[in-house]
């Protein structure tokens, strides 16, 4: 489902002495369906730029990055849009959402914007938010405002409400208490069961040794850190 | 899928200074388009010229009419050009008196834009401008209240309202929530943003501000001194921006 193969990456800072940092070489990643994979790796080896690299918000210098027919590495935007909307989700570690917009509509969104009717994708958004343990009174006002739990939560929420075939996970269960992780472990279980391929960075041993069937040490594709 | 708008090669010059010059680019039904730059960069120029307010020394802006596919817009005749307008572009100017009758009722300045489509039944005409207002927030007591008698949020909206009433199917904004106070901007931006997905719009917006454009738009298109330095979906262009000018736009911004 995802197929990373032979990607590259450097970034140039033109305002800092036009200084080029080459970020990642040689790296080859392939996770089937119903599969997850892990990425680990000291913290600055990439984990998070290969996973930005396969989600598109940064630029593949080289190679190609397969998620399900669409090469990200050479799509045009819309053809990327086009997958975000329907085959590829992400979980970050921070929620963007315009101010004002109430949490049940930010959970409900993707699914809005794939078609399911207003009060279906209302519906839905609250069993999430329900069984993510976020009291229905908060449901009706913005998230901008809530915990850092809180927040995690809703994003969780909001990356789960549309049964994407592929999902990356960027420390899905970071900032929760063991109730609230217990769920999210529940919640990969179940996309993995229904076949979603899943990256994940996860700090979290445990969690990591529960859901992911091998993991992929990025150290491997970093320039001047490969043994 | 056939694009809703197709530039090519546009160019506009002021005697020997360049407005904007060697844009191309395809916009495509559902797209909402985000032009970013300085003040005097040439986006505004490049908005006028696509919305047919100026015309282009070089170049084609090719739109694809109802009724006879993708029609250069440059070169077609006035009249058409302002039906146009009338019908399937909305133009909304980041001053709201540009773009209303002050001197017209609210009612008004929404109805004037389907008498202009040929609505002639004075009941179904109210009836869509209060559904309108209702749409951009804007309850049903003041639809007699001209605009010199609202806020600028309101104003603003108002002015929105008027434009989508008659279901355009692209939107040019130049910088819609300029001169507005945070709070009123981040109503607008939902405001917009449903507008846009239960609507199927396209737009193209003109803004300075790169929070807008990230929760507004798909993909971007960073200008400087009349060219286009960068292109491409919008969070890659400012989560990893390529040229130079892009990586001093993105960096200089105030974090909250």
């Amino acid at each position: 489902m995802i197929s990373v193969e032979n990607v590259s990456k450097s970034f140039t800072l033109h305002n800092q002495g036009s200084t080029v940092i080459p970020v990642m070489a040689g790296a080859s990643l392939h996770v089937a369906a119903g599969e997850c994979v892990a990425l680990v790796g000291a913290s600055g080896a990439g984990k998070s730029t290969l996973m930005r690299m396969i989600y598109g918000n940064y630029l593949t210098a080289s190679g190609r990055i397969m998620v399900g027919d669409t090469d990200v590495a050479s799509a045009a935007p819309r053809e990327v849009i086009a997958l975000r909307r329907r085959t590829l989700g992400y979980v970050s570690q921070f929620l963007r959402v315009v101010p004002r917009v109430p949490t049940i509509d930010v959970v409900a969104e993707p699914l809005l914007l794939t078609g399911t009717g207003a009060d279906e994708a209302r519906a839905q958004a609250a069993t999430l938010l329900a069984r993510l343990n976020i009291p229905e009174r908060l449901w009706g006002l913005s998230p901008t405002t809530f915990s850092g739990g809180e927040q995690q939560r809703v994003n969780i929420a909001r990356g789960f409400a549309f049964a994407y075939p592929a999902l990356l996970l960027d420390e899905p269960t970071a900032s929760l208490d063991p109730t609230n992780r217990a769920t999210v472990l529940a919640m990969v279980q179940e996309a993995k069961a229904r076949g979603a391929a899943i990256i994940g960075i996860f700090h979290d041993h445990a969690a990591r040794e529960a859901l992911c069937d091998r993991q992929v040490d990025v150290t491997g594709f970093t320039p001047g850190l490969a043994a | 899928m056939t694009p809703l708008l197709q530039v090519e090669n546009l160019a506009k010059y002021y005697g020997a200074r360049i407005g904007c010059t060697d844009v191309s680019f395809d916009l495509y039904p559902g797209e909402v388009m985000g032009i970013v730059g300085e003040s005097g960069s040439g986006k505004s120029t490049l908005l006028n010229c696509l919305a047919g307010h100026l015309k282009p020394d070089h170049g084609a802006v090719r739109f694809a009419t109802r009724s006879d596919g993708l029609r250069d817009t440059v070169t077609m005749s006035e009249p058409e050009r302002r039906m146009l307008g009338r019908t399937d572009w909305a133009f909304v100017h980041q001053h709201a008196r540009d773009g209303l009758r002050m001197n017209v009722s609210a009612g008004g300045n929404v109805g004037e834009r389907l008498m202009a489509v040929n609505a002639r039944h004075y009941g179904d005409i109210r009836e869509q401008a209060i559904d309108w207002l209702g749409r951009v927030e804007i309850t049903q007591d003041r639809i007699d209240d001209r605009p010199t008698a609202f806020s600028g949020g309101m104003q603003q909206r108002l002015q929105i309202a008027r434009n989508l009433v008659t279901g355009p199917r692209l939107v040019f904004m130049d910088e819609p929530t300029g001169g507005l106070d945070v709070s009123v901007q981040a109503r607008l931006l939902d405001l917009l943003r449903g507008l846009v997905r239960d609507m199927g719009l396209s737009a193209i917006i003109v803004t300075h501000d790169l929070a807008v454009v990230r929760l507004l738009a798909d993909r971007l298109m960073v200008m400087k001194d009349g060219h286009v330095v960068e292109t491409g979906l919008t969070d890659q262009v400012l989560d990893d921006p390529q040229h130079g000018y892009t990586q001093l736009l993105v960096s200089s911004v105030l974090q909250v």
